[in-house]
């Protein structure tokens, strides 16, 4: 490869200046989907940060031998075999958890974070720099989904974790959790949220 | 008011608050800016201001019909036989009043806030939302919930969108709307529209576990389709009190007199359209006749007839008030007629459908707000076309 890889940027990109959620406006529908509650989305973010990683490095080790026009059918499969790897393991290791997550774990094969790091970078990449690039979008869509459902738990359920964490003396003098923080919509607002808070410090962002 | 100029203009000692400077001024007085000579200038004294001015004026005999009516409810709550009119007055002055004030402070400190952030003038477009907000929603709404709905809907309804005059959807609706998604107890419910407390220290006070619904909300629960509807003392509602607005509801949306009043006055000084309110009240009584026609003990709202649609529930408010909005309705004619009568026909449909919406006027407006540009838009399209077929024609005949 002619062009040098920096192997700092490839890993730190992603997290802010390059975040696939709040900068490419991917991967929006989970992050809508499982952000009602922190832990939910704590362990979707870990799913997809272990099967980007995986799915990247596997592409780029066997990206020279496969056939271009048959490219998007071999990806699939790679991410669908390790989709249920990852769901067998939820089953087993954290069966509440994975009952609350229940079709979005599948549902990550569809997600367009991974579709568009195979495609834009582990098919013309080592699998080293493919194993940050990897880690790092994971890590950018899970930093988004955890501040989502931060504010989403706190107002909605007044909990995180689920430890209370509103003290009752609060809902004895008339505060009330806000319904709508719990539907999907508002998850909308939050993320647009961080966008604009985002964008107000990246000028170079604004279109 | 002129002396303290200087200070506000640039190089003043308080030239940022410039924008708060301006707003009052012109808010107060006429404004100083004429157009310079030579110019084309044809301007008449209806600013945006004095059009906010008459629709609160328009809104004035619904707010005291409000402020009685929420007294003469709690009244009818404690079990009082006679009611002094002063005495309600009073009473539902002080239920509003804290409800008025909060809505007005919450929004008019971010407005004036991210005019000054902006570099813009103010916009008076608050002015309008600042009491509608108060009228749609239950006298005992906690204040709190108000101020954030206000903030919500002023910040992600209107600010985000440019401000005034680019909002997609109607301020006032939105945060109506967040309140009813977000704290539905307190919206909706049994509890939830006659006050049962004092108002700032004034007033009887409602026996312990008191409570009666809307007559919307009676509706929408019950099993028996002959259900009488009752007010707040037990005692059946007549279809008179419920056009005068006598029945427990939101704050001001109760009286249908007083909504043709206000309607009225905003027809003559042409400030709302006569086609969207026609072709509201036309959608809903098709509608209506429709639901009624098919009758089901399944829906107990399609026991209503059309007129009834229009007495209980803020259809006939929505319809007025709401849906005319200049900002948020369609624009061509055409599409207002369309714009209208979706409105029309959705509110009946929610309310008649969904058991759970006791009242879908909000939620059709809301929705149609979004569809305006639509509708403009092929009605647009669709007059390019014919225009374009008939010189096709022309050219063909010669």
């Amino acid at each position: 490869m002619a062009e040098k890889i920096n192997y700092k940027k490839v890993f730190l990109n992603p997290l802010s200046k390059d975040n696939p959620v709040i900068v490419q406006i991917l991967g929006i529908c989970s992050a809508l989907a499982v952000t009602a509650q922190l832990e939910p989305a704590m362990v979707m973010g870990l799913s997809v940060i272990a099967i980007l990683a995986f799915s990247n490095v596997i592409i780029s080790v066997i990206r020279k031998t496969i056939p271009a026009n048959v490219r998007i059918i071999v990806q699939l499969v790679v991410v669908a075999a390790l989709v249920v790897v990852v769901n067998q393991l939820l089953l087993a290791y954290a069966y509440d958890v994975s009952k609350e997550l229940s079709v979005f774990i599948g549902l990550i094969i569809t997600n367009c974070i991974l579709m568009g790091r195979l495609e834009a970078f582990a098919m013309s990449n080592k699998p080293w720099p493919s194993f940050l690039d990897g880690i790092g979008n994971g890590i950018g869509y899970t930093i988004i989904l955890i501040i989502v459902a931060f504010f989403r738990e706190l107002f909605g359920s007044g909990t995180l974790f689920g430890c209370q964490i509103v003290p009752q003396s609060w809902y004895d003098a008339g505060y009330v959790n806000n319904g709508l923080m719990i539907l999907p919509p508002m998850a909308l607002i939050v993320v647009a949220c961080v966008i604009w808070v985002h964008r107000s410090y990246h000028k170079e962002l604004n279109e | 008011m002129d002396n303290a100029r200087p200070h506000f203009e640039k190089g003043g000692r308080l030239e940022m608050f410039h924008s708060v400077y301006e707003g009052m001024d012109t808010f107060l007085f006429t404004p100083r800016e004429t157009g310079g000579i030579g110019t084309v200038h044809i301007h008449d004294a209806m600013d945006s201001k004095r059009t906010m001015i008459l629709v609160v004026l328009a809104l004035m005999p619904c707010f005291f019909f409000g402020m009685y009516n929420t007294g003469y409810q709690h009244w009818l709550a404690c079990g009082l036989s006679e009611f002094p009119f002063w005495s309600l007055m009073w009473y539902g002055f002080l239920a509003v009043l804290p409800l008025v004030l909060t809505t007005y402070i919450t929004g008019l400190t971010i407005e004036f806030a991210s005019a000054q952030i902006k570099g813009e003038e103010i916009q008076e477009g608050f002015l309008v939302s600042g009491l509608l907000i108060p009228m749609i929603l239950p006298v005992d709404t906690p204040l709190w919930m108000a101020a954030v709905a206000t903030a919500f809907a002023v910040i992600f309804a209107k600010e985000v969108f440019g401000g005034t005059g680019y909002n997609i959807f109607n301020v006032a609706l939105v945060a109506r709307a967040f309140l009813f998604f977000a704290y539905p107890a307190n919206m909706s419910g049994d509890n939830a529209f006659v006050p049962v407390g004092k108002a700032l220290g004034y007033g009887p006070v409602a026996p312990d576990a008191y409570s009666c619904a809307t007559p919307l909300g009676q509706i929408a629960t019950s099993t028996d389709p002959a259900t009488t509807l009752v007010g707040a003392d037990g005692t059946p509602i007549s279809a008179w009190d419920a056009f005068l607005g006598l029945i427990p509801g939101s704050f001001g949306e109760t009286s249908l007199l007083c909504i043709l009043i206000g309607g009225a006055f905003l027809l003559l000084m042409r400030i709302i359209d006569w086609r969207i309110v026609i072709s509201v009240f036309l959608g809903a009584v098709i509608m209506g006749s429709v639901t009624h026609h098919f009758a089901t003990p399944l829906y107990p709202n399609s026991y209503l007839t059309p007129l009834d649609q229009f007495l209980y529930g803020g259809l006939a408010f929505a319809a007025v008030f709401m849906a005319t909005d200049p900002v948020t309705a369609a624009r061509t004619n055409t599409g207002k007629w369309i714009y209208g009568a979706l409105i029309g026909v959705i509110a009946i449909l929610i309310r008649t459908y969904n058991n759970g919406y006791p009242e879908g006027a909000m939620l059709a407006v809301l929705l149609m707000n979004a569809f305006a540009p639509l509708i403009d838009w092929c009605v647009v399209q669709a007059n390019i076309r014919r225009r374009l077929r008939r010189k096709a024609q022309s050219k063909i005949s010669c």
